[in-house]
């Protein structure tokens, strides 16, 4: 039993270790190796669209992480990293895509429909509402007059 | 209520339609280029066959195809005998060797026929990845002047060419036409 559980640990934190792609690279200090994760995992792979590229194992994102590694020794800060492969790869490469007339929408849209979703809501509570008040108020002397005469006719039919 | 607000659903639904109906015909793996409209990069690489170094100067002057390629990439061969066909009628190909082991591109190339001006050597896929390149074969169209002016990613076939490149090519052609 206990060996069984054992293995079962084991394979558990394995399987965590699995999807990462593996690379060694020596990073300088804690710092650099921080940023390289927070890079590698902003950032998507060209060819295998749906992973960042710590996460896949195509050649292109490979390289992409030679590139950030290299940049990194070079001491260029996370703006400059991002910018080199949006020049090469377009906004497609990123998975923060940058606030610009192209993506506007994007980044505003969902906060648009849910403030549109609440004034809607809003105005249908308000008429409403109004509706109900409405529906207290006492009938005129004309409407009161003419309810009496349908009620008349009604009865006359019978 | 007011009748613009009984369409509202319907013209919701027809516009989301659109959109969708739209994606179903896109192709999620053709990624706009970032490179449109920008200088080709500057390199410095051995040619495959021969091993002087080539420069981007070296592919100045005339309106060109580079088509990024390799003998490790199966739709490559698809493509080869299309290149040889434009080749033949006149059409300027140059060639990247990416991230290939050289005596197989050349043997390629002495098998296959070679339809390239030029061939650059990127083993590495350093110029690859100044080019923005993800995979092969992609082809970039490029001027006289060495600006960047369209890319196809994927096989050129017959078609392809027919539809889309060819009349950016001879666009490029009559351009640079005094």
């Amino acid at each position: 039993m206990k060996r069984w559980l054992a293995a079962a640990i084991l394979g558990l934190s394995l399987a965590g270790v699995a999807h990462a792609a593996i690379d060694t690279y020596q990073f300088a200090n804690d710092a650099d190796r921080e940023r390289f994760h927070q890079l590698t995992k902003e950032l998507r792979c060209p060819k295998c669209q749906n992973q960042d590229i710590a996460d896949s194992n195509a050649p292109i994102a490979a390289d992409l992480r030679r590139e950030i590694f290299r940049m990194l020794g070079e001491g260029k800060d996370n703006q400059q990293i991002v910018d080199f492969m949006v020049d090469r790869y377009g906004d497609f490469v990123r998975y923060k895509p940058a606030l610009n007339s192209r993506t506007w929408l994007l980044w505003f849209g969902p906060a648009g429909l849910l403030l549109g979703g609440l004034v809607v809501i809003a105005v249908i509570v308000r008429r409403r509402r109004s509706q109900r008040a409405e529906g207290v108020t006492e009938l005129s002397e004309a409407e009161r007059q003419r309810l009496a005469q349908l009620l008349d006719k009604d009865q006359t039919h019978d | 209520m007011k009748r613009w607000i009984m369409v509202l659903p319907l013209a919701l639904f027809l516009l989301v339609a659109v959109f969708l109906y739209r994606g179903l015909y896109l192709n999620p793996s053709e990624l706009p280029s970032a490179m449109i409209g920008k200088p080709f990069p500057e390199f410095a690489l051995p040619a495959v066959q021969g091993g002087k170094t080539l420069t981007r100067a070296d592919l100045l002057g005339k309106p060109a195809l580079v088509n990024v390629w390799g003998t490790w990439c199966i739709s490559c061969r698809v493509e080869h005998p299309v290149l040889n066909k434009l080749a033949e009628q006149g059409v300027l190909i140059y060639g990247i060797n990416y991230k290939d082991d050289n005596a197989a591109a050349l043997k390629w190339l002495g098998e296959f026929h070679n339809p390239y001006q030029l061939n650059v050597r990127d083993e590495q896929g350093t110029l690859g990845l100044n080019l923005g390149v993800y995979g092969a074969p992609e082809t970039f169209l490029i001027d006289g002047k060495g600006v960047i002016r369209h890319k196809f990613v994927g096989v050129i076939d017959e078609t392809v060419w027919r539809e889309q490149l060819a009349g950016l090519y001879q666009g490029l052609v009559d351009e640079a036409r005094p």
